[in-house]
């Protein structure tokens, strides 16, 4: 539920939703900043960021060298001693780099400091493929960070969660992981102006109420769903939720849906193997086995690379037309 | 002239091997100078101790520092209160030095929870085992402590074999670029785990390291505690407070041994010869500093066996203190993951809770 008195909203980007919350944290607490590669005068290369060194200064927005190790590893030691650093690692592909800080270290600081150190860090990145970026800067990696304990993991797909959320990862005390889908940073929606306005980490949205067939959906493939679910309107009823958290997952809401629906198709960008997929397939089984009425689906990437060759990508990346598919395997 | 002018090949050294003065003294009171006897012979009393507690199964795997007290000690003797120290694994003297008590030390080799604690009102960063690590987060921290417009300095140990890794590159290139008040101290022990310093790096010295990140970088004899007070002193000031032409951070690398083992777990005598621990031995730091205080008046039979009886006492009252403490509770798995426990975890914690109520704690633990 949004927690905020001001219902105004303005019609934005994603990209500016996500800037908007940068800047309204950074007004709020002088101990929010940001560091990553290119996101200073440059603004980062998605433009994510511009801007916000001239209105901050460069010791606020701040590049560092080519070294997520370090970056990562300066942001845990700053968060540890009281600060709240938003590091930028700019493709998701490059986590791998500073597994060791994020996996080893950040993740698990709370836990080795006793429980008395907060680690309010959050790092933001990039995935998903679509604009021929080959295979190394493509990747869907979610699912590795929501599986590991001591994270918390957010995909947002609108603008509004892009804020709402954004704002409640920079003012958590556990480290969140904030993913971005490159190909959605142009789309449009309504996002509260309200500065104090954030959503909880943890609660899914039902983005549309269905009858026939629950779509759990994230990232781009929201906004793909509810346009099919536009389509499919008078033929099948499609109810679309949207977890926007990963991990805590919010698997009431999802129960609740395949309740009144009998059927669930998950919809996200990650491979299909052991993934973001099977857990909410498994949570749905685990709570809500006796209400379906066909066996679940899973609309997601094979288990292999992104292509750089453009028609090849768009073959391999899931789309539209893959989950009207497996609505119609269970319909 | 600093110490750390002297360029980064050149071994600093104040008391030789047989106690005698070949250097400039820090400025070092007499008390001060006994206090630095005290813990150095505090920690050697307490590693016995603690490698006996570990021989006979009251606790777990533990890593000896025995050999290395003059550069713990005298390193973090050089820091104020509100400086942050970041240790590794084995520096057990000087994060005592700097308000942690010995029986937390204990507690966490014994493998309790509340071990991982540190106390309060000591700017102690957590234990890092893994190696390098903590060397980005001392340098994150004291970037952050820079923007919050705070003056403190930041002491990071780790041993040679860290400085192959990445993150010790990561992180000492942060802090040559941002300038940061960062002193990272290599305690040079000669051996990660089995393998010798040689292996480490054709690096002629550690400290020469520093040049490639634009900062200082200063060998000091790593067994000579008034050399290490000295060169760790003069690199706090100098992260505080540089002159208008220095950088802020230094490489320290202190050229020691350890007598023992890595760890209780291995044995060196398998990958090093005894010859070589008697020559090193020679070089004890702490018959070094007690001949300098003696000859100078500042100790005698009278005041060491004090000293000996008082630090006894306080291990063994440590040692009490660790091994009364409670079991731990199966909840504090559950509950210091995160700020607030996610439902998931919750209903994870009532089905072991379930458990526990059903079968009993015993079934669970292996005697």
């Amino acid at each position: 539920m949004a927690q905020a008195t001001d219902q105004r909203t303005a019609t934005t980007t994603f990209r500016e939703a996500i800037r908007t919350a940068l800047r309204e944290e950074m007004e709020r607490d002088d101990g929010v900043f940001l560091m990553g590669e290119d996101v200073g005068d440059y603004g980062g290369v998605f433009e994510v960021t511009q801007g916000l060194a001239d209105e901050f200064g460069e010791e606020r927005v701040r590049d560092t060298p080519i070294s997520e190790a370090g970056f990562v590893g300066a942001g845990v030691g700053a968060a540890a001693t009281g600060m709240r650093p938003v590091v930028e690692v700019m493709f998701s592909d490059f986590l791998g780099v500073s597994a060791e800080q994020m996996l080893n270290q950040m993740a698990k600081m709370r836990y080795m400091f006793g429980g008395k150190t907060d680690m309010g860090i959050t790092i933001r990145t990039t995935e998903g493929g679509g604009m021929g970026a080959a295979s190394q800067h493509s990747g869907t990696l979610h699912t590795w960070f929501a599986h590991f304990p001591g994270i918390k993991a957010v995909a947002p797909a609108t603008p509004e969660a892009a804020k709402g959320l954004l704002k409640s990862a920079i003012r958590s005390d556990d480290p969140v992981m904030f993913f971005e889908d490159k190909m959605i940073y142009e789309r449009e929606g309504e996002m509260p102006t309200d500065a104090d306005f954030t959503l909880p980490i943890g609660e899914a949205s039902v983005e549309r109420e269905g009858e026939d067939v629950t779509v759990v959906a994230t990232q781009r493939l929201v906004g793909e769903s509810l346009s099919l679910a536009d389509e499919l309107e008078g033929d099948v009823s499609v109810e679309v939720v949207d977890p926007r958290s990963l991990y805590p997952l919010d698997t009431d809401a999802i129960v609740e849906s395949v309740e009144k629906t009998g059927r669930l198709v998950v919809a996200d960008e990650s491979p299909l193997s052991y993934g973001t997929h099977a857990e909410v397939v498994a949570r749905v089984v685990e709570s809500g086995f006796f209400s379906l009425d066909a066996p679940p689906q899973r609309v997601g990437v094979p288990d292999t690379h992104i292509p750089f060759s453009p028609p090849l990508e768009d073959e391999v990346l899931p789309q539209a037309a893959d989950v009207r598919t497996a609505i119609d395997r269970v319909v | 002239m600093s110490v750390l002018d002297r360029g980064p090949r050149e071994q600093i050294q104040v008391l030789d091997e047989a106690g005698e003065l070949v250097g400039d003294p820090p400025s070092l009171s007499d008390d001060e100078l006994v206090a630095i006897y005290r813990e150095m012979k505090l920690a050697r009393h307490f590693d016995a101790r603690a490698v006996s507690l570990q021989r006979q199964g009251r606790m777990g795997t533990y890593p000896p520092m025995s050999g290395q007290e003059a550069a713990q000690v005298g390193s973090a003797f050089a820091l104020d209160e509100a400086d942050w120290l970041f240790p590794s694994y084995r520096e057990h003297a000087a994060t005592h030095v700097h308000g942690v008590p010995l029986e937390r030390t204990l507690l966490y080799w014994m493998g309790h929870e509340s071990g991982n604690r540190m106390p309060d009102e000591a700017n102690v960063f957590t234990i890092a085992v893994p190696i390098a690590t903590q060397i980005p987060h001392a340098t994150g921290a004291a970037w952050a402590a820079t923007l919050r417009g705070d003056r403190h300095a930041f002491l990071c140990y780790f041993g040679d074999g860290a400085t192959s890794e990445g993150d010790f590159h990561e992180g000492l290139n942060f802090a040559g670029v941002f300038d940061t008040p960062t002193v990272f101290f290599c305690n040079n022990n000669q051996w990660a785990i089995s393998v010798p310093r040689e292996r480490q790096t054709a690096s002629e010295t550690i400290a020469q390291k520093a040049e490639a990140y634009g900062f200082d970088g200063v060998q000091v004899d790593g067994m000579d505690p008034l050399a290490v007070y000295r060169v760790t002193r003069e690199a706090v000031a100098k992260a505080r407070d540089p002159d208008a032409d220095e950088s802020r951070p230094t490489l320290v690398e202190a050229v020691q041994y350890r007598f023992g083992a890595h760890t209780t777990a291995d044995d060196p005598s398998v990958y090093r010869s005894q010859e070589e621990v008697e020559e090193w031995r020679g070089k004890d730091p702490i018959p070094r500093l007690e001949t300098y205080l003696r000859e100078t008046g500042r100790l005698d039979d009278e005041r060491v066996d004090a000293i000996q009886a008082s630090i006894e006492e306080e291990v063994s009252a440590a040692v009490d203190t660790a091994e009364g403490e409670r079991r731990p509770h199966p909840e504090e798995m559950f509950s210091q993951v995160f700020a607030d426990l996610p439902d998931r975890l919750r209903e994870q914690l009532e089905d072991l809770e379930r458990l526990r109520d059903r079968y009993g704690d015993e079934r669970f633990l292996k005697e």
